[in-house]
């Protein structure tokens, strides 16, 4: 270095050979000083651009005389400047420096060198990135400055100051983490995504007693719809990611988990795909919603993607222990009339039947059904997790615990879970391995849960218990059931609902385990190139039965009152290899960047099921044990282009070839592309300097994707034949012949293909303290899955999937979060996003006949009745309903319909769509309100114009009460809003408007802080889950997924005392 | 170097596992009871099993217990059986039935103001041409693997094709009664091959008069050798000739009494007998008891034929209210189905005591005649309210001698579909109707011998002039009610629809009306209109 700066002196100085002596003493003065002094003492004048020069610049020199030349190197020793005598005129000019080979590595935090880390000398274009050991090399000049940036880290600027052996350290950077998304195969910084994601961190989690993943998301995301299928703990939830895009194939999400994609279907003995994950070690969810973000998934993708990233090790050891306990209480009952008032009705209305009636000496016996069979419930959480790093191993274990009970007696779900995470380096950290291990054993007592239509049947006037000995004591209808109830049981006599409950034993055992060992490989001899290597798998195991004892009147199978033996097991196994490249280049002197991805995926799952019912004393089946095992395999090859010109225009290219075993040959294989374009503007010089404007990306994307969950088993295309089992022989001369049955198909079926476009915008204001995102959104499904009936007489069925319809999905969401407060005592966020969705059929057969329609919605109550439709130009599942007519006082003329049609008739043409459970518009509304050491948060949803059939109210007519001469039935009181004699099941009034706004929690914490020599940090808090729903509906929750409301298990109201300590 | 091995050494893995697993896409279904057609055929004994289907397809569902693994799609699988829908499309709209269940669907039938997207209608029609579809297949595999069968079962495969073809006769046979005009598919044209022509009632009504003679030489012999109870023979050949030709006005504009004649002579004289016993015709141990009558049944079997179809509807409906269950033989009614009053003042004493064919529950139970001195039965006020007064207690899961069937919900009890007694009627409704070839003396024997078995003596006897066309329609009532051909022989009558013929309830009226011919025929279900364009609605739907 010193040798250097004498050679550049000596280049300087060798220009010059006039000499003039000038005297000048200085102590800490600046240029100007100097050079004024030098203009005074001698004849000469100084020339220069103010900008280059820095005349400010304190400097000292010697009282010598000296030449001028001598003090002009002094004077400007270690600069950039040069000077040039001409006459009598000094020129400083700024010197070009000479460019040198530096030397540099790259290390973060933990001391570990970051490879492919992009290293560019400021203000210009050149550049390079890291190797292997985070070394480079460039060659920049001595006073440069590098830019040394990282995914996921601070971008450090670093002067050479001449040096040419550098170390720059890398910070991770809190901010950039979060905006680093996962987008499949690979990440993306947040603000470099095209397609149209989102993600929900843990941070953003709804908060309470949760014990089933999916509902962390409820109302997080735009466009992202989440209805809990129950009340029951664990139970699984139903996911629309903007809107469904299919009939009958699938229309849930692909999930994938730390890159392994599971199977999303539930298995038997389990609540739903995702209960056996503990919330607790995931650490974020991103949801793939366009098609340009999801076609990399290819033809499982049109249901979107959602990504789930497990919690991983850090670098400091931590312990944290979290613990809730919960009581969850029944919200609301079904208003059913009570003992009175069902003796007043019987007496009125069916008054041959009143000795039907419960006696008890005083005939006043009573009992409330629904309280027998709700109670108060109490559930625990406990998740302990422990991680660090030992050694250069960092980890993470985590142990969780959950036992919650359901508010319906007997109703317990329970949940062991073991995660373990581990992340180690080798080959000088050039691969990373990341390893994550799941296992879970999971325990159900799904109960009877047909107790809860049964205790809103059961007669208000019977006691549970009436000393009987053929029924286990509890009161049963039986044949003259005051004076015998020892007797024969009715048939069809509604079941005592505390008996279902204590004398069913519907209990299962799932064994999972999730497991998946990732390689990242920095290749050394390509710099710019990754190997990237996934093999995962999910295995499960459920055992379970559903046995029930015998003397139980409602179990007629095999034998009458036999009870049931029905044992099942099911194992699910699912293998994915996943192998891609990842290459990245950056082009300077074009100011863009490549980034290619493409690999190759394989997938494997196996499934198998055997299941029997026989009788509780296993003398006889009513269904012979079957083993059905089944398989798909699916091979992929795919692609990635990420194009970013100018760090502001960037392009992405998508393609899959999906390969299934699930077609038939020629069908086996589909092309998924995608394209999609954003443009940065805030990167504009137009709004480069905005203080208001600190995000603002335009987002346009185009895909095609598929859907090959097409529900119709893993061998839609096969003609096949099927053996019968020995129940469904045929008599031919006194023998009893197993039958065999050619089985329906289409040999030409094949998926489901979605074309989808999406125009949004994210933006972010005041250095992004408000920010969110706008999406609309065309999605056209084709080759749509419709269950058509094939022509009579040409298959083997009467309904036949088949890929010829249509369908139209367009919406917009919109999201907006935002920081109101922010100070050293308060902050205070709040979020909120909208979405409105419009789905439409518009194809439904080959040939389009008008008002053809697929009956949907099976009626509880009717033998064969259906309230909704398939039909083209409607919205799928739309009530098909007649029009109700009223009398002058409002009331509804009962069986008595509007002639829609004018034919003079009314029959089945004057049905009529009538609204649909699908919703206008969607709501997530979230605050988080932080005081000093208290934290405040709530979470709520709302939801418009979606639309209930009521079939609980539908069965609230008169001739429920008595509708077989030997048992009675009671009914809600919203028979007294139609005083209906029969069932009127496609009446209008019972399509009722079930808009809701539902605050689904409400929580108080208070931190601690750290206690015990800082030792212990600790939170308390207490959360209200489900606090408060607002409906115009009349049923018991109008949050009904798919539409028809029949004694639904209601979701309950939990309180929750949670404990959170970090070590 | 030691970078530059690991990377090829992953790259070759990664292409060996690639090429291995793009081959697993063509693998097969693993379910052992999912098998291909050369497999099944492999084995002699599947033919027969293939040809129990085309009999299950009577009275069965699926091949997974009582409603598992469906033929069709239905939301109750007891309706898309053949027997049972065919019982509600024969009996529903007419005098023998009123149903309290008050579904929709089961309305229109009473109502007659059947709409084209009536499900019963739909699943009656898809459970046929299903039904029609096996039968094709059989016959379509079997063609296709002649000259590889064996010569020690050709003679047996021979005769299952005969049957098939009988079987799909049959089957075809209730598409033209009850729709017409319909579409025609045979083993020729290829399984889900577009859309089958529409065929013309007459000329369906040709083609199913040729199947039947064709294939004649080849069925059993009309004998009621146990051994092959259950299997079509000759006799069930001729039945469905005769019953074709008494109906051939209807079906084809021109009457053919000469032809009914002639195969009911055939049947008569194969040695076929009245059953001394009326009502063990209808009880669970039928198909042990009854083959000197029944010519061919519909099998039931509690244990191994489980099905909510059949006789489970037909006794399983007609329990309910205050009834007792163990008088049927079952463990509780359903509360469906009972006779109008109308049909029941057919019997001019209801009670049972003389005319034993009058099996109603008020008057049987607890003791045949308990009811005798109620007095006449009126119209129930609602149309879709089970009376137990209208309760019918003909079929029962009893035996003969009191016992209960094998399973208390899935009756023992065979459907006599064909039997003897409607071969009597035939001749006697044949000659009376101007057939030459019978005998006036005969036709008024047949009908005497059937009345002197319902009295237990001659005392119902009538004479010749009694033997009036009305007298034979009501005399068809009271002898075969609730066996699935009352709608076939009302219309055939002309009372059906627009007729003079009022009972309660027709047309949705408590004293009924007359409504409109349109209802002589169903609609071709709106589904089959969509999926088929050659098809042309019958006129009025």
């Amino acid at each position: 270095m010193a040798v250097i700066c004498l050679l550049v002196q000596a280049a300087t100085m060798k220009a010059y050979s006039q000499t003039t002596n000038v005297t000048l003493s200085f102590k800490n003065a600046t240029v100007k000083q100097v050079l004024n002094d030098i203009e005074a003492k001698t004849t000469y004048h100084f020339l220069f651009n103010d900008q280059d020069v820095d005349v400010n610049r304190k400097v000292s020199l010697t009282d010598t005389k000296q030449d001028i030349n001598d003090v002009l190197s002094q004077l400007f020793k270690g600069t950039d400047i040069v000077f040039r005598i001409e006459g009598k005129q000094i020129v400083l000019t700024k010197h070009k420096p000479i460019a040198r080979p530096i030397k540099g590595t790259v290390k973060d935090e933990k001391g570990e060198p970051v490879i492919g880390a992009s290293v560019v000398i400021q203000g210009t274009t050149q550049g390079t990135i890291t190797d292997v050991n985070g070394n480079f090399s460039l060659t920049a000049p001595a006073n440069a400055t590098l830019n040394v940036a990282y995914i996921g880290y601070e971008t450090v600027k670093m002067p050479v100051e001449g040096k040419t052996q550098l170390v720059i350290n890398l910070q991770q950077s809190a901010v950039a983490l979060n905006e680093v998304v996962a987008i499949g195969y690979g990440q993306v910084k947040k603000s470099d995504a095209t397609g149209s994601l989102s993600t929900v961190s843990s941070k953003d989690f709804n908060m309470g007693a949760i014990s089933s993943p999916e509902q962390l998301l409820e109302g997080k995301s735009a466009g992202v719809v989440v209805t809990s299928n129950s009340g029951a703990p664990g139970i699984s939830s139903t996911i629309r990611i903007e809107g469904g895009s299919s009939l009958y194939a699938s229309n849930d999400p692909l999930y994938v988990i730390d890159g392994v994609p599971i199977l999303s279907t539930t298995a038997a003995g389990s609540s739903g795909p995702l209960s056996t994950l503990n919330p607790s070690d995931i650490e974020s969810f991103t949801i793939l919603k366009d098609a340009s973000a999801t076609a990399i998934y290819g033809s499982r993708a049109s249901g979107g993607v959602i990504l789930i990233t497990t919690k991983k090790g850090g670098k400091k050891l931590s312990i944290t222990y979290n613990e809730s306990t919960s009581i969850a209480t029944v919200p609301k009952t079904l208003n059913v009339l009570n003992a009175t008032d069902f003796r007043a009705a019987v007496a009125e209305h069916y008054p041959g039947s009143v000795d039907l009636l419960g006696t008890g000496t005083d005939q006043t016996s009573s009992t409330n059904w629904q309280n027998e069979i709700f109670q108060t419930a109490l559930g625990q959480d406990h998740t302990l997790s422990i991680s660090g790093t030992t050694g250069k191993l960092p980890y993470r274990v985590s142990v969780g615990y959950n036992n919650t009970d359901g508010i319906l007696k007997t109703y317990n779900f329970n949940r062991t879970t073991m995660d373990v995470g581990l992340d180690p380096n080798f080959l000088n950290n050039s691969l990373k391995v990341h390893v994550n291990l799941n296992g879970t054993y999971n325990g159900n007592n799904f109960a009877d849960q047909s107790a809860i239509a049964n205790a809103v049947s059961m007669d208000p006037t019977k006691p549970v218990f009436n000393n009987n000995t053929a029924w286990r004591g509890y009161t049963t209808w039986t044949q003259n059931a005051n004076s015998n109830p020892n007797g024969a049981a009715v048939a069809l006599g509604t079941p005592n609902p505390v008996a279902q409950l204590n004398l069913t034993d519907n209990t299962s055992t799932v064994l999972r385990s999730i497991g998946s060992v990732s390689f990242d490989y920095h290749v050394p001899f390509i710099p710019e190139l990754h190997a990237n290597l996934n093999m995962g798998y999910d295995y499960s195991e459920s055992k379970g039965h559903n046995n029930v004892q015998d003397s139980t009147a409602w179990t007629n199978n095999a034998t009458v009152a036999g009870g049931y033996y029905n044992p099942y097991h099911q194992i699910n196994q699912n293998t994915s290899f996943d192998f891609y490249l990842n290459y990245i280049k950056q082009i300077n002197p074009i100011r863009s960047e490549f980034n290619l991805m493409a690999g190759y995926s394989y997938a494997h799952s196996y499934s198998s099921i055997t299941d029997s019912t026989m009788n509780a004393a296993k003398t006889a089946y009513s269904a012979v044990a079957t083993f059905s095992p089944t398989a798909v395999n699916l091979v992929s090859f795919y692609g990635r282009l990420n194009y970013t010109l100018m760090d502001k225009y960037l392009l992405t290219f998508t393609l899959r070839d999906d390969g299934t075993s699930r077609f038939g040959p020629g069908n086996k294989w589909g092309l998924f592309p995608a394209a999609a374009f954003a443009w940065k503007i805030n990167d504009e010089s137009f709004l480069k300097n905005s203080r208001v404007i600190s995000e603002l990306k335009l987002r346009l994307g185009y895909g095609v994707t598929g859907q090959q969950q097409i529900n119709q088993g893993d061998f839609p295309y096969v003609g096949s034949y099927q053996f019968g089992d020995s129940f469904t022989q045929y008599g031919l001369g006194n023998q009893f012949i197993t039958t065999v049955r050619p089985n329906g198909y289409d040999a030409n079926i094949k998926w489901e293909t979605t074309k989808n476009a999406n125009v949004g915008l994210d933006y972010g204001f005041l250095n992004n303290r408000i920010s969110g995102s706008i999406d609309v959104f065309n999605k056209i499904t084709d080759n749509l899955i419709s269950q058509v009936p094939p022509a009579a007489g040409t298959n083997f069925t009467n309904s036949l999937l088949s890929n010829v319809g249509s369908l139209n999905n367009k919406g917009l969401d919109f999201a907006i979060n935002g920081t109101i407060i922010s100070t050293h005592d308060w902050n205070w966020e709040v979020g909120y996003n909208i979405s409105f969705d419009k789905v439409k059929i518009t194809k439904l057969t080959s040939s389009n006949i008008p008002n053809y329609s697929i009956p949907q919605g099976f009626i509880q109550g009717s033998s064969n009745d259906n309230a909704q439709v398939f039909m083209v130009g409607q919205t799928p599942y739309a009530f098909y309903v007649y029009q109700q007519v009223y009398d002058k006082n409002g009331m509804p003329v009962e069986g008595v319909y509007v002639d829609r049609n004018h034919d003079g008739i009314i029959n089945s043409s004057d049905l009529y769509c009538d609204h649909s459970p699908t919703p206008d518009a969607v709501m997530g509304i979230s605050s988080r309100l932080k005081y000093k050491n208290w934290d405040f948060a709530f979470d709520g949803r709302v939801s418009l114009g979606n639309y209930v059939f009521n079939n609980v109210a539908a069965n609230s007519t008169w001739n429920t009460v008595l509708h077989n001469a030997d048992y009675l039935q009671n009914v809600t009181t919203q028979i007294y809003q139609t005083n209906f004699q029969y069932q009127e099941y496609h009446s209008d009034i019972y399509i009722q408007n079930a808009s809701f706004f539902r605050m689904d929690d409400m929580s108080l914490g208070y931190n601690f802080g750290n206690l015990f020599n800082q030792k212990v940090n600790l939170r308390l808090s207490l959360t209200c889950q489900n606090v408060f729903v607002i409906t115009p509906y009349k049923g018991l929750d109008p949050e009904i997924n798919g539409g028809i409301d029949n004694n639904f298990f209601p979701r309950p109201r939990t309180y929750v005392a949670g404990l959170n300590l970090q070590f | 170097m030691k970078y530059n091995k690991l990377f090829i050494a992953t790259a070759l893995f990664v292409a060996l596992v690639t090429t291995g697993c793009v081959n697993s896409l063509d693998i097969q279904p693993l379910d052992p009871k999912l098998i291909t057609a050369d497999v099944l055929f492999n084995n002699p004994a599947n033919y027969y099993s293939l040809l129990a289907k085309c009999y299950a397809d009577l009275t069965l569902c699926g091949e997974s217990g009582s409603s598992g693994s469906p033929d069709i799609s239905s939301s109750d699988q007891g309706v898309a059986t053949f027997s049972r829908t065919l019982f509600t499309a024969e009996e529903n709209g007419t005098d023998e039935i009123l149903n309290g269940w008050g579904d929709g669907g089961l309305i229109e039938f009473h109502n007659q103001d059947m709409s084209n997207i009536n499900t019963y209608d739909l699943v009656l029609y898809d459970r046929i041409y299903f039904n029609i579809a096996v039968c094709n297949e059989f016959i379509r595999q079997v063609d296709s693997r002649l000259s590889t069968i064996p010569d020690s079962i050709m003679g047996n495969v021979t005769q299952y094709l005969a049957e098939a073809r009988y079987l799909r006769a049959l089957y075809y046979y209730y598409a033209m009664d009850l729709w017409g005009n319909v579409p025609f598919v045979t083993e020729k044209d290829a399984v889900g091959a577009g859309m089958p022509p529409q065929i013309k009632r007459a000329d369906l009504f040709a083609y199913i008069e040729s199947e039947l003679k064709a294939i004649s030489p080849s069925l059993l012999p009309a004998n009621q050798n146990p051994q092959y109870y259950g299997r079509a023979n000759k006799a069930a050949d001729w039945m469905l000739l005769a019953k074709m030709f008494l109906n051939a006005k209807v079906y084809t504009g021109t009457s053919d009494y000469n032809d009914c004649i002639t195969y009911c002579d055939s049947i008569i004289n194969a040695g076929y007998s009245l059953h001394p016993k009326y009502s063990e015709l209808f009880l669970a141990d039928n198909n042990a008891t009854c083959l000197d009558e029944i010519i061919f049944p519909i099998v039931e079997d509690g244990t191994h034929s489980q099905n909510y179809g059949g006789t489970c509807y037909i006794i399983n409906a007609a329990e309910g209210g205050t009834m007792n269950p163990s008088f049927f033989g079952i463990a509780g009614g359903w509360s469906g189905n009972m006779v109008t009053s109308t049909f029941i003042k057919k019997f001019s004493d209801p009670s049972g005591l003389t005319d034993q064919r009058a099996m109603f529950y008020n008057f049987n139970y607890p003791s045949p005649g308990a009811g005798q001195n109620v007095t006449p039965t009126p119209p129930p006020t609602s149309a879709t309210a089970f009376t137990p007064t209208l309760a019918v207690d003909k079929f029962k899961n009893v035996t003969s001698t009191g016992a209960p069937g094998s399973n208390s919900t899935f009756p023992d009890t065979d459907i006599p579909f064909f039997r003897l007694a409607d071969v009597y009627l035939m001749y006697a409704e044949a000659t009376v109707s101007g057939g030459t070839n019978g005998s006036m003396s005969l036709a008024l024997q047949y009908v005497n011998d059937l009345r002197t078995r319902a009295y237990g003596n001659t005392s119902g006897n009538i004479t010749s002039t009694d033997l009036t066309p009305s007298f034979i329609l009501d005399e068809r009532g009271r002898e075969l009610y609730w066996e699935s051909t009352r709608r076939t022989d009302l219309i055939r009558f002309g009372e059906y629809s627009n007729g003079d013929y009022m009972w309660d309830w027709k047309g949705g009226v408590i004293n009924g009306k007359a409504t409109s011919a349109t209802n002589d025929l169903y609609p071709i279900p709106a589904a089959d209109m969509t999926s088929n364009s050659n098809l042309v609605q019958n006129p009025g739907y």
